[in-house]
């Protein structure tokens, strides 16, 4: 058992459901007591959908605890096939039917004999894997299903498409700034001439997916989703695919790269020369991305050797720790993701890039660390986003978990040039408000308030401060206040003394200047 | 108690949405200041909990989780120990005066121990600890917090009038001390103001202390609620108290308090709405032989004072799908406003505890000559979203999961929840609870959207 107040990624089944309500005409049906489709609520709420979010629960109550579910989900799976004729219906168990160990095969065996729609268990193990990797997992599986049939059933389209064409895999409900990401994505290939072939599952028909191989290659925007798909394809049916995020300037020229990279081995084949993808990328880069220009404006210069903590899913968390120290020259102290499963691969990208990673679920870890770091802004979850208010330090959103605000009605990509224009707003916003607050308190603006240990866990020290001492910290400027006022106390107790006065204060500031 | 022949009444599925009952640790730990809420579960139910109180859960608050994993499932791992471990933390980080554990479907069907375990842990640790089962399994959102009451209402001091010196502990002393000062005054049979009431249900600090206030306008002081303010000053009970329920869903609680704690129930329908408020009164006022005063013209006042809310609602209909057990009560208020009421979905009906209040629901659909909407236990969210395409109401009082969808089908909707979370108790709060009801609907005749923006929906609906 754990103590836990908080976490990062939700459990399987939310992951199952957002790639079953995401693609069209698929319905969940959810192994579960009453009030587990809370994901309804989530998908309502957040995303504003205008349409009904097609899960159900399969009430698992006290009767199915006694006697079994029987024919209760077999005859809930027929209801739904007869009232809204789905393509598929995918049965979804939750860490009730995984501890009463039912067997849902049996069931989904059973009922496909009367349904029209298709039905399939998603095979995902509640207590192994999060939100993410279910999502991961239930994709492949149905993309594997219906691939797998049409090729039985010889009706899948293995002849390419004559123009270069993409797949782009793992765009779906409730993902972060996914719809906005998904348009950008599908101007930046086009821009290069390539068509996008689908986009799975959001918004994708079931119906269409025999096609899917007439792409030349797929991509995979986000890590979290749709690597495993990606992989399938490759293996299976030869598709190759590219998983750089296109997130920051030279992400997305990397990723660019990658395309011409595959596109142009058929360079023969195609009717017009070679294409330069060079030529659009720099394009791209001076003129339509402000990014690059932003990074070498005045503005930016200020922003230099500034301390910087991120935290966040591995694909954001990684590419922002990029961004901001390539591109920006930004300091990251601390660079961190909630993806365990993940881990080493991020180790390896922020790599040289921050003085620490951290790899934790536990959001307090997350917090202690920053307030100890006492960086000039975070990057982060809505829960960095809490510690930062907490502790008056400015944050920038960047990751999922998040709130209905983080579901913008505006264009607000972070992939692609458009995403590095948004992101150099966000990153320059966050700190440009810090250093405004800061310059107040420098002039003295709003100085009347109380010093704060800026530490998330209550250890009171035992040390005094006399009261000319204690007024003292008032006269610097806030941003720095935390950071004197700490130096302080650890060079008292380091050097055994316990009451602090003015004389003691800046001997330690002698003592720590460089 | 009679129980009352309802006409209208049906049960159907089951399949609705609804808040899961954990969901009364959001409003309880808020009650109770000393409490600590510990839910047993697994992560489903933490990611509920972290989803549903939103920024509540950045507050510091007072609850956690102890989340079950893969080793506890399996019983790798030992119960006792595990949960030992976790309130210890809890007590050397919070320190509470009673720590209650929430037992989940989970624990329910992993069958652990938890009131086996908790009188043990109690001993070692020298906290109180209290089992709620409040389960999806078997309850429905605000019945979360009858389980939790039910529970506390064992750790009750026990009442009595005759002895005056007895023995008690640490925890209860000055209520102990409450107690004897109203005994010098009362004696057998109970006049006006020598009764002893304690009502029973969470409400704000503020809404207690007008119902309060409201009562001893008829001169029936109040002597204590279930839940206290403060885990220490919970009330006393036993032969001689006189209970009443605030809300409709305390069913369970009311039956712990007859059978448990041997107190009298005074069956009354809800004090929400000036009818509600007035006919509770009342009922209260006949228990205790006191004659009610003023409470017609007061009554009367406060309509006259929602006059401006009445225009808005006279004649529009309600479809209530159900999810919180309010709706019997609400939609006799409604009816009394001069709305139809064309259903009342419901979690759970029990017809004994909610019997008064039924009663006025029949006798006010008499009174405004209003057909008795019907009343459908356990609903099927499906059919009823099928049943109101028919019936076209002018507002659904609904759960979060279909609100935005009915919106885009030109159904004005009202989140449900709002209600449990809002202040509607008692006289002084009808115009908060109109205040709810007619927010879309005034909203919809400022729209700047004509009728072009009708219906937003893409998704063909087929009926």
């Amino acid at each position: 058992m754990k103590l836990a107040y908080w976490m990062y990624a939700g459990p399987a089944h939310i992951g199952t459901l957002r790639v079953a309500s995401s693609s069209r005409n698929v319905h969940a049906i959810m192994h579960a007591p009453l009030g587990d489709d809370y994901f309804n609520v989530m998908r309502s709420t957040s995303e504003r959908e205008r349409d009904f979010t097609p899960v159900t629960a399969s009430v698992a109550d006290r009767h199915v605890l006694a006697r079994g579910s029987q024919e209760k989900v077999i005859n809930n799976i027929s209801r739904k096939d007869e009232e809204q004729h789905p393509d598929l219906i995918v049965l979804t168990p939750t860490c009730t039917s995984s501890i009463l160990q039912e067997d849902l095969q049996n069931f989904v065996d059973r009922a496909s004999l009367s349904s029209e729609s298709d039905v399939i268990p998603a095979d995902v193990n509640y207590h192994r894997v999060n939100e993410l990797q279910a999502a991961d997992r239930t994709l492949e599986q149905i993309i594997r299903f219906y691939m797998d049939r049409a090729r039985k059933r010889s009706t899948l389209d293995r002849s390419v498409t004559d123009a270069p064409s993409a797949n782009i895999i793992g765009i779906f409900t409730l993902g972060f700034h996914n719809q906005h990401d998904c348009r950008e994505l599908k101007r930046l290939p086009g821009e290069s001439g390539i068509a996008v072939n689908q986009v799975i599952p959001e918004g994708g028909s079931l119906k269409y997916l025999k096609d899917l191989p007439r792409a030349w290659f797929n991509t995979v925007p986000y890590r979290e989703v749709g690597l495993m798909t990606a992989a399938f394809s490759e293996k299976e049916y030869g598709m190759p695919y590219i998983s750089i995020t296109p997130m920051g300037i030279s992400n997305t020229a990397d990723f660019i790269a990658q395309i011409g990279k595959l596109v142009n081995v058929w360079a023969f084949a195609l009717p017009e020369k070679r294409l330069n993808y060079k030529l659009y990328v720099d394009n791209q880069t001076k003129f339509v991305s402000q990014a690059a220009w932003f990074s070498k404006s005045i503005d930016c210069q200020n922003l230099a050797g500034k301390e910087a903590a991120i935290f966040g899913d591995a694909t954001h968390a990684a590419s922002i720790t990029k961004i901001l120290v390539k591109e920006m020259g930004i300091r990251v102290s601390c660079s961190g993701t909630y993806c365990k499963h993940d881990a080493e691969r991020f180790n390896e990208q922020v790599q040289g890039l921050c003085d620490e990673v951290i790899v934790t679920e536990n959001h307090t870890e997350v917090g202690d660390t920053i307030a100890r770091i006492e960086p000039s802004a975070i990057f982060g979850t809505q829960m960095e986003r809490h510690i930062g208010k907490r502790i008056d330090i400015p944050c920038g959103v960047i990751s999922s978990p998040v709130h209905i605000q983080n579901f913008p009605l505006g264009y607000r990509p972070f992939l692609g040039y458009e995403g590095t224009n948004q992101i150099a707003d966000l990153i320059y916003n966050s700190f440009n408000l810090g250093m405004e607050d800061h310059s107040l308190d420098v002039f003295g603006g709003h100085d009347t308030k109380e010093v704060s240990t800026k530490s998330l866990s209550t250890d009171r020290r035992d040390i005094n401060w006399t009261p000319e001492a204690e007024s003292e910290p008032n006269r610097i400027p806030g941003f720095v206040r935390g950071k004197t006022k700490k130096n302080t106390e650890v060079f008292a107790k380091g050097n055994n003394i316990s009451e602090i006065t003015i004389d003691v204060m800046y001997a330690a500031k002698e003592k720590s200047s460089p | 108690m009679k129980t009352l022949e309802i006409p209208t009444f049906e049960c159907e599925t089951g399949n609705y949405h609804t808040f899961c009952p954990i969901s009364c640790v959001a409003w309880l730990y808020q009650k109770i200041e000393d409490s600590f809420f510990l839910v047993v579960g697994t992560k489903t139910r933490g990611y509920f909990l972290q989803n549903a109180l939103g920024v509540m859960i950045f507050a510091e608050p007072r609850y956690a989780m102890a989340e079950s994993e893969e080793g506890d499932i399996s019983a790798q791992l030992n119960d006792q120990k595990e949960l030992e471990r976790i309130c210890l933390r809890v007590k050397d980080d919070r320190n509470p005066s009673v720590i209650i554990w929430i037992g989940t479907r989970t624990t329910e069907i992993i069958k652990m121990d938890l009131e086996g375990i908790a009188p043990k842990l109690e001993k070692q640790l020298g906290i109180p600890i209290v089992v709620a089962r409040a389960n999806g399994l078997d309850h429905a959102f605000t019945q979360g917090e009858d389980t939790a009451l039910a529970a506390t209402t064992h750790r009750c001091p026990e009442y009595n009038h005759r002895t005056t010196n007895q023995q008690k502990g640490d925890v209860v002393k000055h209520i102990v001390v409450d107690v004897v000062s109203d005994d010098k005054s009362l004696d057998e049979g109970g006049k006006s103001n020598r009764c002893n009431l304690v009502l029973f249900g969470s409400l704000p600090s503020s809404v207690a202390s007008q119902s309060n206030l409201e009562s001893r306008r008829q001169s029936v002081s109040v002597s204590g609620w279930l839940p206290s303010q403060r885990y220490t000053e919970l009330p006393a009970l036993g032969e001689g108290v006189y209970v009443c329920g605030v809300n409709p869903f305390l069913s369970r609680t009311a039956t712990t308090l007859m059978r448990r704690r041997k107190c009298q129930l005074v069956g009354a329908p809800f004090p929400i709405g000036p009818d509600g408020t007035r006919a509770w009164i009342e009922k209260i006022c006949l228990v205790f032989d006191v004659k009610p005063d003023g409470l017609e013209e007061r009554e009367n006042q406060i309509w006259k004072n929602l006059s401006d809310y009445l225009d808005i609602i006279t004649g529009k209909s309600v479809f209530s799908m159900g999810d919180n057990l309010l709706e019997i009560s609400l939609a006799r208020f409604l009816i009394r406003c001069g709305m139809v009421v064309y259903e009342v979905g419901i979690p759970y009906m029990d017809r004994r505890y909610q019997a008064a209040e039924l009663l006025l629901l029949q006798h006010t659909c008499e009174k405004m000559k209003k057909p008795m909407p019907r009343i459908v236990e356990k609903p099927d969210n499906y059919s009823q979203v099928q049943r109101m395409h028919e019936l076209q109401p002018d507002l659904a009082i609904t759960g979060m999961a279909h609100a935005n969808p009915l919106e885009a089908r030109d159904i004005d909707t009202k989140w449900s929840v709002e209600f449990t979370f809002a202040q509607i108790h008692g006289s002084v709060n009808a115009r908060d609870a109109l205040e709810l009801v007619t927010r879309p609907l005034r909203r919809k005749s400022d729209s700047v959207l004509g009728l072009d923006c009708r219906s937003l929906s893409r998704q063909t609906v087929d009926v």
